[in-house]
């Protein structure tokens, strides 16, 4: 049956189907609702889980890497800052290749100080060796939580998965959601190389340089080993519940002599504009980006591309914008939009579109 | 697509409104979003919330700029806030009161005095007149929803009796 949600509730009963034997959180806005309902259900009872209220974003890291790396399933939540706070060992969690499924609700970065929606907080981890997956509705921040532990834990991946969700505009809207019993999706886990007194094994050592390079090697190719991974749990998922997700959320690109490229739920409205621009004549298509690591490969063509970034890498560009350049050599037009929660609309979007100036990039509502 | 923006302080159930809102969509077989616009949000400060209501998904996250109709929980906000900024031609305003204020007097104006209600019931949580659920039957009223999903969308949400009879009030004494 469907029920109403919010984007952070969603998140919550995912991690309740999923079932994680630790979940070590602190709570940030805006992702406290998240760690909030998860101690609901811990207190009520319908959820399992030890769960460790931490003094730290740090600390409910450490928490997870040293459960995880027993052998059982972990999940955290953090934001912005916290997710800044927990970078080191952020980093750490993917080299010691532990499948922990982290929600990061995207917020902004201070000074000066704003809670709104923004992605660059987690694109700073983007080379963490976590995978990463932006959603853009209620039903997705669920489905994609719970795909987000059967592919870190599978064996040819054993990497860390963030799902990210825009602060606010996501994190606090009730849509409706489908909460179907999920529990024989996710195979029980089981992590090759968890402490064992059967099998002692060195962790955390002093590491040679060429068994420390061997090491980031693995972590490569197996985040090119997920992508076969995430394809097939879409799939899997798709022929079990009937929702498919894709590396982009294509809408009317097919024909498409221009595609507005986007992360979030700016995705979604993009659609939007989409059709007051075909209603135009402007043959426009929408490519939703979900993962960013690993990078898909989308297929651009000969189209002209405009790039909305809610994010910023300084002294270089929108950082979306900037990948999609690198990996297919093509100029855009690349529009930062959305920082700090300033409102988009469809018809903001549709203007970005018509006033394109391929190979320039434009701040929207602070350009002259 | 109907859009609604409903303006209310800070406590007095505004964004639980929206909730009820969409989910008595729902229960009508309809696609719904509720948005709460969240500032920096203190009790009694005014706020906004947006419901969006259509046949099929809702692909819109910005806020409503047009709405089709107004909410308003609290009159005083009149004095605060241009609530019917951007209001369609032939958009519809709902509001709490007694009567109907004098600003509001231009527009297609609709009233119930839903602090009567709560008091009557002594629907009161912390000092304040709950809101929230007799502002739902007042929307079913004007075919927002149907009144079954209405009741439905408050059972589930609540336990206590008196918020269905408050809807029930409003429904019935809606002007």
């Amino acid at each position: 049956m469907l029920t109403l949600s919010t984007g952070n509730n969603a998140v919550a009963a995912a991690v309740r189907q999923a079932n994680p034997a630790v979940v070590a959180a602190y709570p940030i806005t805006p992702q406290t609702e998240i760690v909030e309902q998860i101690a609901n259900y811990v207190t009520n009872g319908s959820l399992k889980s030890k769960y460790i209220p931490v003094e730290s974003e740090h600390s409910a890291m450490a928490a997870c890497i040293g459960a995880s790396i027993t052998g059982v399933r972990t999940f955290t939540a953090t934001s912005s800052h916290g997710l800044l706070y927990m970078h080191e060992m952020v980093n750490w969690a993917a080299g010691a290749r532990l499948p922990i499924v982290m929600a990061n609700v995207n917020r902004a970065l201070g000074p000066g100080w704003n809670v709104w929606a923004e992605h660059t907080d987690a694109l700073q981890a983007r080379d963490t060796g976590w995978l990463q997956v932006y959603v853009s509705t209620v039903q997705e921040a669920y489905d994609a939580t719970l795909m987000a532990f059967r592919i870190a834990e599978d064996r040819r991946v054993y990497l860390p998965v963030m799902v990210n969700l825009d602060g606010f505009t996501l994190s606090h809207i009730s849509q409706q959601l489908d909460e179907s019993p999920v529990s024989d999706f996710i195979p029980p886990m089981i992590l090759d190389h968890a402490i064992s007194t059967d099998a002692p094994m060195g962790y955390g050592c002093m590491t040679s340089s060429a068994d420390y390079f061997r090491i980031r090697y693995d972590i490569e190719r197996s985040m090119r080993d997920s992508v076969q991974v995430i394809r097939e749990t879409e799939d899997a998922f798709a022929s079990k519940f009937g929702r498919k997700y894709s590396w982009t959320e294509d809408y009317r690109c097919d024909d498409a002599q221009v595609l507005i490229l986007s992360m979030g739920t700016l995705g979604k409205e993009a659609e939007v504009a989409v059709d007051i621009l075909r209603s135009e004549g402007i043959k426009a298509g929408s490519m939703r980006v979900r993962w960013i690591r690993p990078f898909p490969e989308p297929d651009l063509r000969d189209r002209e591309l405009v790039v909305i970034d809610r994010n910023y890498s300084f002294g270089f560009g929108g950082i979306l914008a900037s990948s999609i350049r690198a990996k297919t050599g093509k100029e855009c037009y690349n529009v930062i939009a959305g920082l700090g929660g300033q409102e988009v609309t469809f018809n903001d979007i549709a203007g970005f579109v018509r006033e394109r100036r391929i190979g320039e990039e434009s701040w929207f509502g602070v350009d002259a | 697509m109907y859009e609604i923006r409903l303006h209310s302080r800070g406590g007095q159930g505004g964004v639980t409104a929206a909730k009820l809102m969409a989910l008595a969509s729902f229960r009508d077989g309809k696609y719904a979003t509720a948005a709460p616009f969240y500032g920096a949000e203190r009790r009694g400060a005014p706020i906004v919330s947006f419901i969006r209501i259509d046949d099929k998904p809702i692909k819109i996250y910005s806020q409503i700029h047009n709405p089709d109709l107004v909410v308003v929980l609290d009159p005083s906000i009149l004095d605060l806030v241009n609530v019917f900024e951007g209001l369609k031609p032939d958009g519809k305003v709902l509001i709490n009161a007694p009567g109907v204020p004098k600003q509001a007097e231009k527009y297609d104006v609709q009233h119930v005095d839903l602090t009567g209600i709560a008091l009557k019931l002594n629907l009161v949580v912390a000092g304040s007149p709950i809101l929230n659920t007799p502002v739902i039957g007042a929307l079913a009223k004007m075919g927002l929803f149907s009144r079954e999903s209405a009741a439905a969308a408050i059972q589930e949400t609540f336990s206590d009796e008196r918020n269905l009879d408050a809807a029930l009030m409003a429904y019935e004494e809606l002007v």
